[in-house]
């Protein structure tokens, strides 16, 4: 019942959204970047941002640091804020929360798959993953040799398991068969959490299906980007698509047939939304494309800030304080290696 | 002007005088002449670091800068005006502060990991010098990771022996089929006296039968190991899942929990044998073993050759024990000494990093000999800081002395109101709703007397009151032991206000004399009397300003003494709202005085606007001439109307009347509402005193009237624990919240604007029980 959320959303949502506002208001600001981009080494950011929410975080830090360390101890405040409001939340935005980590299993399912087909240590591997996507027994990923010993041995006990049905081949892993695993383990989630948002209705299905939508076309442009050039068959690059977003059905027979990048513009052109972004770009450019996608989510996140009564919020600020975090990343890098005229090249702003 | 200088001074009333000084300090005497500052914490530090250097010094300094620039030519620093924080001079002391700061909490944490305690009073032998201590730190935080690092080392060693110990015990059990058990030990002691004992030999025997028929034969070999408690079911599931079945989970839970040397806490773990054939899966079930952190042990399967081990074992087991607990005895004692320095430690580097923080807020001179700084003092505390400026010159052995001097300041300063333990708690209230404008009337003062008579109109109960009364006295009296320990948050704000309380219980006892009330049994001390509730509305003509409140409310309480002085019958209530309602009606009996709505309706609606007007008008004269007369100051304070002031000369008559007028609507609407407010006085009174009679009369009054000893008790019990958390905690919290709110929208919106801003000096003492 669109519109009447206002009367029960805050018996069990409320206390959730207003720390999800909370923390959204410790996001860094447009200052804190600033300063951020002129200090000379890790240690002077370690001080800067021990000004901010991530002080506690960083204050126990021996000296010498460095960008890993940062990073992880960064990601481990979002975890620890996603732990506190995933542990206060009922049903159903506990589900949905949950939902937002999907994505991160899938990353760090491959991660696994892939780094022990390259033969790395396990462990090694398992410092790389994203937290917010561990499960139990992420570590037996190893032992599968192909995929259906990958389904039938770990990720069957876990939520990935459903998305997996597409996939079941007997054949060897490779690093072609990974990735496509991987794309169609996103379809798969993307396909499901849209459908789940859809049945929460109102406001949330509404922003959501705005940022999947969103989410399920910058793949799609992704996809066909990275698999010019490949032995991906068309078909089998119409397969990876998501059925849903704005590109579906028409923009993905136009993109599942593009040879090259000049093409994809011409595919994506025909869509308001995205014409805005490819029209930054110069011709035969791909580079910056993806800077231009994370430009229009971060505005789009943004956004659904402005709604009251609804999950979208929770989405959003994950995904803000994940960008916040690749940020930090970047500067820490370009600090750590001097390539300080390269900061803006990467950095999103969030405001 | 002199008779205002001549009147007491009112500390409480009005803010410390203030004044803006300015301090030139050569840099050799900077960090003594701020450090002997925070002792004395009387200056409040303004952050000039970032400000353009023209406007802050005095002439003939300025004269002398200019020279100066034309030579040095450093434009670029002045006009400087938007330092990030790592560009300020000092900020690599800063840096080796917080890493000190840093090595002081994981040596705190270490010792606190180590079941030690600190040393809670400071060693204060000899002062050392901050670069010895940065040294003397950074040996210890070696000396100590470097123990860690060995003890874990060793740690795990001893794990892992004791694991495979453990491991040795239990494959005996799994490998052999019980009846063997017996012949295990027999062949112990057969393999020393070479008896040819028969039974112990067939015994033998067919151990050794049995094995080579487990491994060899049918290819069934094993993998043992131990493994995490938690995390056994999923690893049986997967070893299932893998060998599709093919194999055999034998466990046994692990005698002794293990310490686990990362988080040093213990973890129950247990001993595994898993049995399987064929050379892929032993290839999977090690790798899974590897998934899961299990460590596997090789366990022969040979009885005799395991003994063997598990002797070798135990006694590398006994040897590494006695390693591990010198190591932990040295490192104990290592951290002992510690401990035993840290809080002095810890003052010390939480006092420099104050100082560097503060000597950041400095600005260099563009001579980089000086450092300029501005503070805000009170005027009392000059020659006490100029006292100290002198003493750190001296000790300094500076041949520069520091300059102080005052300077006007453009921003109004902060405000200082001394307090003391009495009147602190009060001047708390009233800095939460906001801290005064410098120089405004400070509340607190009234809010001594009102805040705890407001509070006991609503609590008006000798019999509780008294209770209170003992409840505050008990905190004054541990007054000293309380204050010097740490509190819990609920305690704290108890202590805190315990002056408070105290207060608040004597009036209880007060009012509730006049109420005749004791635990709501009627105590005719003062005989019978009926003011009780009647008189709430009015209690509280105070507000000086109010001509308007006085006109009605003042007559109100003029009616309410006349009817304690006649005797009338007449009702209040009906007077003043007929009044409103009907103002030329017959009242009746209800009238006191013939006349009184007629004069009393006008003198409520006209006055008003006129008064205000003519305030008004004033104002705007006043405000001509002082254009007129001192308009640089007005340029100073108010600098919207200095930019226009031709604008508002004109009096726009029309214009004025109709603000009034909503001024009028809104402030009559306001006190109305507001003195509607005070009723909740009345209310809350009687809601005490109300439930205060049920609990008597409904609990104690009816237990009573058993004869039932049991029932009398537990009656008592029940009226004595509603009195106790109902009657005392919940309606004081109660009381204490509506007069709290009394005090801060009906009271305080009157007069008070605060809008200032607190004094905040720079001192040590504020310094110590910060950043727990």
């Amino acid at each position: 019942m669109y519109g009447f959320e206002a009367m029960t959303f805050n018996i069990h949502g409320g206390y959730l959204e207003a720390i999800v506002r909370g923390y959204r208001s410790g996001l860094l600001t447009a200052a804190d970047y600033n300063n951020l981009c002129q200090c000379e080494t890790l240690d002077d950011i370690k001080m800067h941002l021990s000004a901010t929410e991530y002080g506690t975080y960083l204050q126990n830090e021996p000296s010498p640091l460095h960008t890993t360390t940062i990073v992880e101890k960064c990601t481990l405040k979002l975890v620890d804020e996603y732990k506190h409001m995933l542990t206060q939340a009922t049903e159903p935005l506990s589900t949905f929360l949950e939902y937002i980590t999907y994505g991160h299993m899938i990353d760090n399912v491959v991660l696994i798959v892939t780094g022990t087909l390259h033969e790395r240590d396990v462990q090694e591997l398992l410092e790389k993953c994203h937290p917010l996507g561990m499960f139990d027994s992420i570590a037996t990923l190893a032992v599968a040799q192909n995929m259906r010993e990958l389904y039938r041995l770990v990720l069957v006990d876990t939520p990935l398991a459903p998305y997996f049905s597409e996939c079941i081949t007997s054949e060897d892993l490779d690093d072609m068969n990974i990735e496509i695993m991987r794309n169609t383990l996103y379809k798969a989630y993307l396909e499901d959490f849209y459908r789940f948002c859809q049945k929460l209705g109102g406001a949330t299905a509404e922003l959501m299906s705005d940022l999947l939508a969103f989410e399920a076309d910058r793949r799609a442009v992704n996809i066909t980007i990275n698999s010019i050039g490949t032995e991906l068959t068309r078909e089998d690059r119409r397969k990876l698509y998501s059925n849903f977003g704005l590109l579906y059905p028409y923009g993905h027979e136009e993109l599942a047939i593009c040879e090259d990048i000049d093409q994809v513009r011409g595919a994506m052109e025909k869509y308001p939304p995205y014409q805005s972004i490819f029209s930054k770009l110069s011709y035969g450019e791909s580079q910056m494309l993806d800077k231009a996608f994370y430009e229009e989510e971060v505005k789009r996140l943004c956004l659904s800030f402005e709604q009251q009564f609804h999950y979208a919020v929770f989405f959003a600020y994950m995904r803000l304080r994940e960008q916040e975090i690749r940020n930090l990343m970047w500067i820490s890098e370009c600090v750590a290696q001097n390539q300080k005229s390269r900061v803006h090249d990467s950095v999103v702003f969030i405001f | 002007m002199e008779y205002i200088d001549r009147l007491p001074s009112m500390d409480l009333m009005r803010s410390e005088k203030m004044m803006l000084a300015q301090l030139i300090i050569p840099v050799e005497s900077a960090h003594r002449a701020v450090s002997y500052l925070g002792q004395l914490g009387l200056l409040q530090f303004r952050d000039v670091s970032s400000d353009p250097l023209f406007y802050q010094l005095p002439l003939w300094f300025s004269v002398y800068t200019c020279y100066m620039l034309v030579k040095l030519v450093a434009w670029e620093r002045l006009l400087n005006d938007d330092k990030s924080p790592f560009q300020r001079t000092f900020v690599n002391q800063v840096k080796r502060c917080a890493e000190m700061s840093r090595k002081l909490r994981f040596f705190k944490d270490q010792i606190h990991k180590a079941g030690l305690g600190l040393s809670p009073h400071p060693a204060s032998e000899t002062d050392i010098e901050l670069e010895d201590l940065e040294v003397g730190l950074a040996e210890h935080e070696h000396e100590l990771l470097e123990m860690n690092h060995n003890s874990e080392k060793l740690q795990k060693a001893y794990n892992e022996l004791l694991e495979f110990k453990m491991v040795l015990q239990k494959a005996g059990d799994f490998l052999m089929p019980d009846g063997n058990h017996s012949a295990d030990h027999e062949t112990e002691l057969d393999e020393n006296v070479h008896t040819n004992n028969d039974y112990a030999d067939s015994a033998s025997l067919l151990e050794q039968e049995m094995q080579p028929g487990l491994s060899d034969q049918s290819g069934v070999k094993f993998v043992s190991g131990v493994i995490c408690k938690s995390k056994a079911l999923r690893f049986e599931r997967m070893l299932f899942r893998t060998t599709r079945g093919n194999m055999l989970f034998n466990q046994a839970p692990a005698d002794d929990p293990i310490v686990d040397p990362a988080s040093n806490e213990m973890v129950e773990n247990i001993v595994f044998m898993v049995f399987f054939s064929g050379e892929q899966a032993r290839k999977k079930i090690h790798k899974i073993c590897e998934a899961f952190g299990a460590n596997c042990y090789p366990v022969p399967e040979d009885s005799i050759k395991r003994r063997q081990i598990t002797r070798d074992v135990l006694s590398r087991l006994s040897e590494l024990e006695t390693t591990l607990e010198a190591g932990l005895r040295h490192r104990d004692a290592a951290l002992n000494s510690i401990a035993f320095q840290l809080t002095k430690w810890m003052n010390m580097v939480r006092r420099e990093k104050a100082i560097y923080d503060t000597l950041n807020m400095l600005n260099f001179d563009v001579t980089k000999k000086c450092l300029v700084g501005e503070g805000w003092c009170p005027i009392f505390a000059k020659t006490m800081i100029q006292d100290a400026l002198q003493r750190a010159t001296f000790d300094s052995s500076s041949q520069v002395g520091i300059i102080f001097h005052v300077m006007d300041s453009i921003e109004s300063p902060p405000t200082f109101f001394r307090t003391n333990h009495f009147t602190n708690a009060y001047q708390e209230i009233v800095d939460a709703y906001g801290v005064a404008k410098y120089q405004e009337a400070n509340p607190a003062v009234y809010t001594v007397i009102t805040f705890p008579f407001l509070f006991a109109v609503m609590f008006g109960d000798w019999g509780h009151g008294i209770c209170l009364l003992l409840g505050a006295l008990v905190l004054i009296a541990r007054e000293k032991r309380l204050g010097s320990q740490k509190l819990s948050s609920f305690m704290e704000m108890l202590f805190g206000g315990r002056y408070v309380l105290l207060l608040m219980s004597l009036f209880s006892i007060y009012c509730g004399f006049i109420y005749n009330e004791f635990f709501s049994v009627p105590f005719h001390i003062f005989g019978s009397s009926a003011y009780k509730c009647r008189d709430a509305t009015c209690r509280y003509q105070f507000v000086p300003q109010m001509i308007f409140l006085n006109s009605l409310f003042g007559y109100l309480s003029l009616l309410i003494i006349i009817k304690w002085c006649t005797g009338s019958q007449a009702d209040l209530y009906h007077v003043m709202i007929y009044m409103f309602l009907s103002p030329f009606e017959d009242l009746g009996e209800n009238k006191l005085f013939w006349g009184q709505a007629v004069i009393a309706v006008p003198w409520m609606l006209f006055p008003k606007p006129f008064i205000l007007k003519r305030l008004h008008t004033e104002r705007f004269q006043g405000r001509a001439y002082g254009i007129l007369g001192t308009s640089d100051m007005y340029s100073d304070e108010e600098p919207d109307s200095a930019r226009h002031p031709h604008g508002e000369e004109e009096f726009n008559f029309s214009e004025v009347f109709v603000h009034q007028m909503i001024h009028s609507i809104e402030f009559v609407l306001g006190a109305v509402s507001n003195t509607a407010s005070y009723l909740r006085l009345w209310a809350l009174s009687l809601a005490h005193s109300e439930l205060s009679t049920v609990f008597y009369e409904k609990v104690l009054l009816l237990a009573w009237g058993y004869n039932n000893f049991m029932i009398r008790l537990v009656g008592l019990a029940v009226f004595a624990f509603a009195t106790a958390f109902i009657l005392l905690m919940m309606e004081t919290l109660s009381a204490f919240l509506h007069a709290l709110r009394l005090h801060w929208v009906e009271f305080q919106n009157k007069f008070y604007s605060g809008d200032g801003y607190k004094f905040k000096p720079f001192s040590f003492a504020s310094l110590t029980d910060e950043d727990e």
